[in-house]
């Protein structure tokens, strides 16, 4: 099965908000609600039950305000650091068509993939100490229905497709703006963790820090550390007790326990 | 020191844990798919009550339509065949299961008398009978057949009239010949963005 992915055009986003809503009532989600921080923005970061965030950033240039419009939600990484970081096995899974989704019935609410995550998405919810994020809208995607968010968009910044024809289409919107004038424009996929399934055009490449994304986003060392060196070597330790005490065994033979009664 | 584990046992317990810490991979065996909500509904088709674009939308019900269940709209969402939205939604739009399914929407007329602090209540039937002699008593007071100079124009300027914009081409055909009928003048659309 091919991956699928999910194209954002940033150039084309108005911040109507109409993904967030679509989100919220596909998954029945409740609203609640958050603090007011000041601009447009529904809430200021993502919640467990608020998976998808459009982020107004304000950008000044030449004493002109402009937002640079952010759809904020799960990246579905091709190299997953909540999925690498997880210590429950089947909580975290990549479904045949690349999407990152959590089964809730295996969560043990560790929040290792929050640590994990370099996009910081996953979010603990108090209520049932499980975590929750994004899930491409599996559901749909499984029977071959767009996610809720890509069917409600009124301007055709978002698109769904194959990770493959999408970055194709990326490559050709950013060329289209460059063209246009907007010299930095590009593509971010990054290949810190692997390429992300979630692929965004955006106005300014240079500086994708001034949309809130990570330039270089990479999954954090000691999660690499844990699960792979120290995993190997954690699970050479196990093996190797196996082992001694196998040899033990057949060297010195079974404890007698009746000698030990007599000297008591 | 003793335990109820014996050698034997514990060999075999660290045995199969190494095979399954070392030997499978339980990846695919724990990929899971959930049901899609939409997967039972009655799909009707509407107009999204909000603003002047008039986008078409898909209701989703839930319920066989059995005598004793009351069916739910479960979820709304754009109708791709309209060409005016061609499946899409605004954030208001996408709200609308939250307007259906609200404690707080009108679903039954309520009238206040003149003078009265409170909101009333009343049935279907009182509420056009109200409607209709109001109408006619407006009318009947401030219907001009001629004008100062004689001329004829059968006009109403002291009633008017408000469209929606939900209203299909075949209402609004309707509510014109209501209009002119009348000779109301006045007459307005609530559409507005």
């Amino acid at each position: 099965m091919q991956t699928v992915a999910k194209l954002i055009d940033t150039s084309l986003c108005i911040g109507c908000k109409a993904c967030e809503v679509a989100c919220q009532e596909w998954n029945d989600q409740e609203f609640t609600l958050g603090t007011f921080g000041g601009t447009y923005q529904t809430m200021p970061q993502l919640e467990h039950n608020f998976w998808n965030l459009i982020k107004f950033n304000e950008f000044e240039t030449d004493g002109q305000m402009s937002w640079l419009m952010m759809k904020y939600q799960c990246m579905h990484c091709q190299d997953a650091g909540c999925m690498k970081a997880c210590p429950s096995p089947g909580a975290i899974v990549r479904l045949p068509n690349g999407t990152v989704d959590f089964n809730h019935d295996n969560c043990i609410g560790c929040g290792y993939c929050i640590t994990g995550c370099p996009f910081d998405v996953p979010r603990l919810s108090p209520e049932t100490k499980k975590v929750y994020k994004c899930t491409l809208c599996s559901d749909r995607t499984a029977v071959g229905l767009e996610p809720a968010c890509i069917k409600t968009c009124p301007t055709n910044c978002l698109t769904f497709g194959t990770r493959t024809d999408l970055l194709r289409k990326a490559e050709d919107r950013a060329h289209e703006l460059q063209a246009d004038g907007l010299q930095h424009a590009g593509v971010y996929n990054p290949a810190g963790v692997g390429g992300t399934n979630v692929i965004y055009v955006l106005k300014d490449a240079s500086a994708p820090e001034s949309y809130g994304l990570p330039r270089d986003p990479t999954i954090p060392w000691t999660v690499s550390l844990w699960k792979g060196p120290v995993k190997v070597l954690g699970s050479m330790v196990f093996l190797g007790g196996i082992l001694g005490t196998f040899f033990h065994y057949i060297r010195y033979g079974p404890k007698k326990e009746e000698e030990h009664a007599d000297e008591d | 020191m003793t335990t109820d584990l014996s050698r034997r046992g514990f060999l075999a317990g660290g045995g199969t844990a190494a095979v399954t810490t070392f030997g499978f991979n339980l990846e695919a065996a724990t990929a899971v798919a959930k049901e899609l909500k939409i997967a039972r509904t009655t799909q009707t088709h509407s107009v999204c009550p909000y603003c002047a674009v008039g986008c078409s939308v898909v209701i989703h019900t839930l319920g066989d339509k059995a005598r004793n269940v009351k069916p739910a709209v479960v979820h709304i969402e754009g109708d791709p065949e309209s060409p005016i939205n061609r499946g899409t939604l605004c954030s208001k739009g996408a709200s609308l299961k939250e307007f259906v399914n609200s404690d707080l929407r009108l679903t039954r007329p309520k009238y206040r008398a003149p003078g009265a602090a409170d909101w009333k209540e009343i049935s279907w039937e009182e509420a056009f009978e109200k409607m209709a002699r109001r109408m006619k008593e407006t009318r009947d007071a401030g219907f001009e057949e001629k004008d100062s100079q004689g001329r004829t124009v059968n006009r109403l300027a002291n009633l008017a009239m408000i469209g929606g914009c939900t209203d299909t081409n075949e209402v609004n055909y309707l509510l014109g010949k209501f209009r002119f009928g009348l000779g109301v003048l006045g007459y307005e659309n609530q559409a507005r963005l």
